[in-house]
């Protein structure tokens, strides 16, 4: 016959279901048992998938979106500018930020006029959908550099990140610019 | 009886006692490590080495939890079911040679509590007081879906007591003794009873799968229907007793597959080892041998939950009146006339 398209099995694993009457030997299940049995027990030695979380971590895609981090220009400024453009468009609420003018001497922390004091984004919202990233007019929020999940904790609190656990390190930013230059 | 008898046998009592829990307590954890295992993952791995700690962790869990009860008139029935289903699993392991004799201090000890010539039919006994646990408490919970599951459970037992007790005449005619003693010592060295009566080995097993509630019979229990079974409404150590009880039961039914079809504590070899190394070494080996049989059948109920999905209601009395039932009847008709041609 003709290849239509009933007979094309595209996962290869396809079976033509069939009522007929059982025969004794199936009837009694014993044979199909025993393959099964044969089945799991080949299970038991293999390798485990498990990945040993915190000892062990698994690696990410470059596009994988764990927790945020905010960015710093190449001399080490904070590029935020508390626009508030990224709490305005994040769907599940969970940016909330404090705006402050940058005073004189300052020009070396912030590189903007005006920053954030305050930033926190409660991780317990957070969908990670990325769209605070999209958001910003000025590059200062990624999910993808930072290759970190958010770790479990006891109390609600403790998932509200403010700016010491969210602002790269200032070490981290040094190490890029030299990596540019 | 002197005194010397009775602290004797008293000693032996406790260390089987501690014993029959601790089997229990570590088949919980050889459960989830079977089951992860068997499922390419790893199990619990944090509470001591490779999760050993965990049943210690588990226990402490159930002691702390809150004690609820329901709204039931029955508060005395809901207190007692645990107890009787605890109760009866331990009791049944009075009358199982653990071993031949072991001599110490100068003394024979007989490695069993007693040797009451009836002992199988104690075990059948004791079994069938089992299910009494169950109904009582599903039936004290006041919840419809805890007595669904213990009507499920006992009209199962009753179903496959039959089967077992058929198949189980079929061996006593060939040991013409229905001490658990005897029939050990006849099967001495490789004499296993299985080698004889392998039709009605597969019954028995069948059987004990059914009787403890193990997958696939576990109808009694089924959470994709029942929630929790009879033991929905239970929390804290209640609830620990009806699981700690099915581990018991599970340990007790491997041990008596062991001793009625695997030879109990006999190895091959045992005569070379008595005369060569001792009774006693002969003996320790024997303990060794039926342990390590009873693991390989707590391993292979294990093995079992993960492969065989749960049978549905009517299969499974089925299985029980149509197959097993006949097929046990025609096993002790060929074992008779066997015994009548051979011997
Ligand atoms: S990733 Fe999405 S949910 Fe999370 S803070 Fe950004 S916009 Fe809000
Ligand atoms: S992170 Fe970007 S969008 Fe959000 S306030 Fe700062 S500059 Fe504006």
């Amino acid at each position: 016959m003709a290849t239509s398209i009933q007979n094309i099995s595209l996962s290869g694993k396809k079976k033509q279901v069939s009522n007929k009457e059982m025969t004794f030997w199936e009837r009694l299940y014993l044979v199909a048992i025993i393959k099964g049995l044969l089945i799991t027990i080949k299970h038991f030695f293999r390798k485990k998938a498990t990945i040993h979380y915190p000892e062990q971590v698994r690696e990410f895609s470059p596009v994988y979106r764990g927790k945020h981090t905010l960015k710093r220009d190449e001399q080490g400024r904070e590029n935020c500018t508390a626009c508030g453009l990224c709490a305005l468009t994040c769907p599940a609420e969970a940016i909330t930020m404090k705006a402050a003018e940058r005073k004189k001497g300052e020009e070396h922390l912030y590189r903007e006029e005006k920053y954030a004091e305050i930033y926190e984004i409660n991780m317990l919202r957070c969908i990670f959908c990325g769209l605070c990233e999209e958001a910003c007019p000025k590059d200062a929020i990624y999910l993808t550099i930072s290759k970190e999940l958010v770790p479990a904790q006891y109390d609600r609190e403790d998932f509200i990140y403010g700016k010491d656990k969210l602002v790269m390190p200032l070490e981290v930013a040094m190490a890029n610019t030299q990596k540019l230059n | 009886m002197d005194s010397a008898l009775i602290i004797e046998k008293s000693i032996f009592i406790v260390v089987v006692f501690a014993v029959t829990m601790l089997m229990a307590m570590y088949s919980t954890w050889a459960e989830r490590k079977v089951a992860a295992f068997l499922q390419d993952r790893v199990g619990p791995n944090r509470a001591g080495w490779g999760g050993l700690l965990q049943p210690l962790a588990d226990g402490l869990k159930l002691f702390a939890k809150e004690e609820f009860e329901p709204n039931t008139p029955n508060k005395f029935l809901f207190f007692v079911g645990p107890g009787i289903a605890m109760a009866t699993a331990l009791i049944t392991s009075a009358v199982i040679p653990w071993g031949d004799k072991l001599e110490l201090f100068g003394r024979t000890i007989q490695l069993q509590a007693t040797d009451i010539d009836v002992s199988i039919l104690y075990v059948f006994g004791v079994v069938s007081v089992g299910v009494y646990g169950i109904m009582i408490g599903g039936w004290a919970s006041n919840n419809k879906f805890s007595l669904m599951g213990a009507v499920r459970a006992a009209s199962q037992m009753v179903s496959y007591e039959v089967a077992m007790g058929l198949s189980i005449i079929a061996l006593l005619m060939m040991s013409g003794s229905l001490s658990l003693h005897d029939i050990t010592v006849q099967q001495h060295g490789m004499n296993w009873n299985i080698w004889y009566q392998p039709v009605g080995f597969l019954i028995f097993l069948i059987c004990a799968f059914a009787e403890t509630n193990r997958t696939p019979f576990d109808l009694a229990e089924c959470e994709s229907e029942l929630i929790g079974g009879y033991h929905t409404e239970y929390s804290s150590m209640k609830m620990g007793f009806y699981l700690f009880a099915e581990y018991a039961n599970m340990f007790i039914s491997s041990t008596l597959i062991s001793v009625l079809y695997f030879g109990g504590y006999n190895y091959p070899g045992m005569d070379w080892v008595g005369t060569n190394w001792g009774t006693n070494a002969a003996t320790l080996l024997g303990i060794g041998a039926l342990f390590a049989k009873i693991c390989f059948f707590i391993f292979f109920y294990m093995w079992v939950r993960w492969t065989i999905p749960r049978f549905r209601y009517d299969q499974l009395m089925n299985l029980g009146w149509k197959i097993l039932i006949p097929l046990s009847i025609i096993n002790i008709m060929i074992t008779g006339v066997c015994i009548l041609a051979f011997k």
